[in-house]
């Protein structure tokens, strides 16, 4: 039998070190997530092919790949930083991961952190196979990169705050039907794959408030029409990201 | 001088209307292995998780190694395994412990640690597809794999088979030559007796007792035996020295207590022959911690 050396040897590990095992964790669990999977790539992929490849909607003018590829791109943003993000820590609050977690030397700083990170390197990733793909779709962005990921920045900050404002007050359950509807809310109504103009005069100002419409709108305006900084998109993401953030904050239950 | 372990007095938690701990006062030396008993409600886990700082407590002081439980240097001297849960489902159980090893400065080697708790096979296994008992060990695992001072043990038995209680009382039993302080919570007499140098047994969120497990079995010896349930123990009692009891609890045990001497073995097996009894596990022992417990907290279920 091996003998374990159980003398008190107690120690935190460096920050760096912790934060970047569990946001390793973290971006496993997501990546081994079938599920997740779904809604982060396959169905954001399905959308740019389908949408680019065939007239199902009026875009307007302009070449459909072009139109579409900026809202597909602010639908993976939305997957992983939103629905992914609260489902994932609304299940970890049921089971008793993040109570645990809290025993350990890994503060709550560097949890949030970790997930944070673990959010950004998914999102590179999907943002990655979505160009590829859509540059073989023949898209042609212009405008800034420096710009589009900015508010691809914004836009997570704005969809985590309201991931982990309802992983961190509702039940597992109740999150997991919340966030599945609520994507697929902002997915019909947040200008994704369907301009904002096909929806009546009356709604549409309102809907343009919404986070997911500022990213889709920003990014299209820098990606398709090659504007600078659109400050109203950026605007409506830091008040959503400000707002949502700062109430998790006050009101994330732990267990 | 070096603090206890654990330093409880007068506290309180309530939920609700519900008073869960009420005056709650014990300490846990440094180097020992103190075991908390209670039955089911008794204050045990809420006792526990307040010491870890997972909850807050509505009255009186609790110092865990001289310090606030609420204190961010505690999570790495503190090791803790509780009652349920606290891994993902999806996750493997090695990687988890090399997760949590990467928490800490000079971790145990997580394969090493898994070996010794039987689990190497299941290294690669996720959480949800293990049984009760291996999910129990990867959690006693996570537990002292930063090589703490200090370690909760949340029932740390429950569910487990013969072989895996066995391999959990030696990880005690190791921790204890190690230096290492161990307050735990069981259901289990023997494995307190067995396990502890100290014994809190808790009721209705009270100390009722606190001890050495010798010192609360006390010296008293009874004579045990098993037989045929409903026999006249008065006819006994008048030939047995003055002083002594009889009793049967629970049905077909029967107990007699008084001076232990070879005439009152002599007279029960006479007594027994007459009857025409056979005892069977006839025996001389103390009290067992059993009796302690079910005598202060009573048989009623709760």
């Amino acid at each position: 039998m091996t003998t374990l050396d159980l003398t008190p040897a107690p120690g935190a590990a460096p920050l760096s070190r912790m934060v970047l095992a569990q946001t390793g964790a973290e971006i496993r669990a997501t990546l081994r997530n079938g599920e997740q999977l779904l809604l982060t790539l396959i169905i954001p992929v399905l959308l740019l092919v389908g949408f680019s490849a065939a007239p199902l909607v009026n875009v307007g003018g302009g070449s459909r790949v072009d139109f579409v590829t900026p809202g597909v791109l602010a639908l993976a943003v939305m997957s992983t930083a939103f629905t992914g993000q609260a489902i994932a820590t609304g299940f970890e609050r049921r089971y008793g991961v993040l109570k645990r977690l809290g025993a350990t030397p890994l503060s709550r700083t560097g949890l949030m952190l970790a997930k944070t990170l673990a959010v950004v390197a998914v999102e590179a990733l999907q943002i990655a196979i979505l160009c590829v793909v859509a540059l073989v779709l023949g898209w042609s962005p212009t405008g800034s990169p420096f710009a589009a990921a900015l508010l691809l920045l914004l836009g997570t900050a704005a969809f985590s705050g309201l991931g982990l404002l309802m992983a961190g007050t509702l039940r597992a359950e109740a999150t997991l039907a919340g966030a599945n509807l609520v994507y697929l809310v902002l997915l019909g109504c947040g200008g994704v794959v369907f301009p904002l103009s096909v929806f009546p005069d009356s709604v549409e100002p309102a809907l343009r408030l919404l986070p997911i419409s500022a990213l889709t709108g920003g990014l299209r305006s820098v990606l398709t029409s090659g504007a600078g900084l659109p400050l109203g998109a950026v605007l409506v993401l830091v008040a959503w990201a400000a707002l949502t953030l700062g109430l998790a904050s006050r009101t994330f239950r732990w267990e | 001088m070096e603090s206890p372990a654990v330093e409880i007095s007068d506290l309180v938690k309530r939920y609700g209307r519900t008073t869960a701990i009420d005056g709650l006062t014990l300490g846990a030396a440094r180097g020992a292995v103190t075991a908390i008993l209670g039955p089911n409600g008794a204050g045990k886990t809420s006792t526990i998780e307040i010491c870890e700082g997972f909850r807050k407590a509505d009255g009186g002081t609790v110092r865990v190694l001289g310090l606030d439980p609420s204190r961010p240097e505690l999570r790495a001297r503190v090791g803790v395994m509780p009652q349920a849960g606290g891994v993902p489902p999806a996750a493997r159980c090695g990687e988890w412990l090399r997760l949590m090893s990467r928490f800490h400065a000079h971790p145990l080697d997580p394969a090493a640690l898994l070996e010794r708790l039987g689990l190497s096979e299941h290294a690669r296994t996720p959480y949800r597809r293990m049984s009760g008992g291996q999910q129990q060990r990867v959690s006693l695992a996570a537990s002292v794999i930063g090589r703490p001072e200090l370690v909760f043990l949340d029932e740390p038995t429950a569910g487990l088979d013969p072989q895996a209680r066995h391999a959990c009382w030696e990880l005690v039993g190791d921790l204890r030559a190690a230096g290492v302080s161990v307050v735990l919570t069981t259901h289990h007499m023997d494995e307190a007796e067995k396990l502890s140098d100290r014994v809190v047994i808790i009721d209705r969120g009270r100390v009722v007792a606190d001890g050495t497990p010798a010192s609360l079995t006390g010296a008293e010896r009874q004579l045990r035996f098993r037989a045929r349930p409903g026999l006249a123990l008065d006819e006994l009692l008048t030939a047995l020295p003055s002083g002594s009891a009889a009793k049967e609890s629970p049905s077909g045990h029967y107990i007699i207590e008084g001076q232990v001497v070879p005439e009152l073995l002599a007279t029960v097996t006479t007594w027994c022959a007459a009857e025409g009894v056979t005892a069977d596990d006839l025996s001389i022992e103390r009290r067992t911690l059993e009796d302690v417990f079910l005598e202060l907290t009573g048989r009623e279920l709760r």
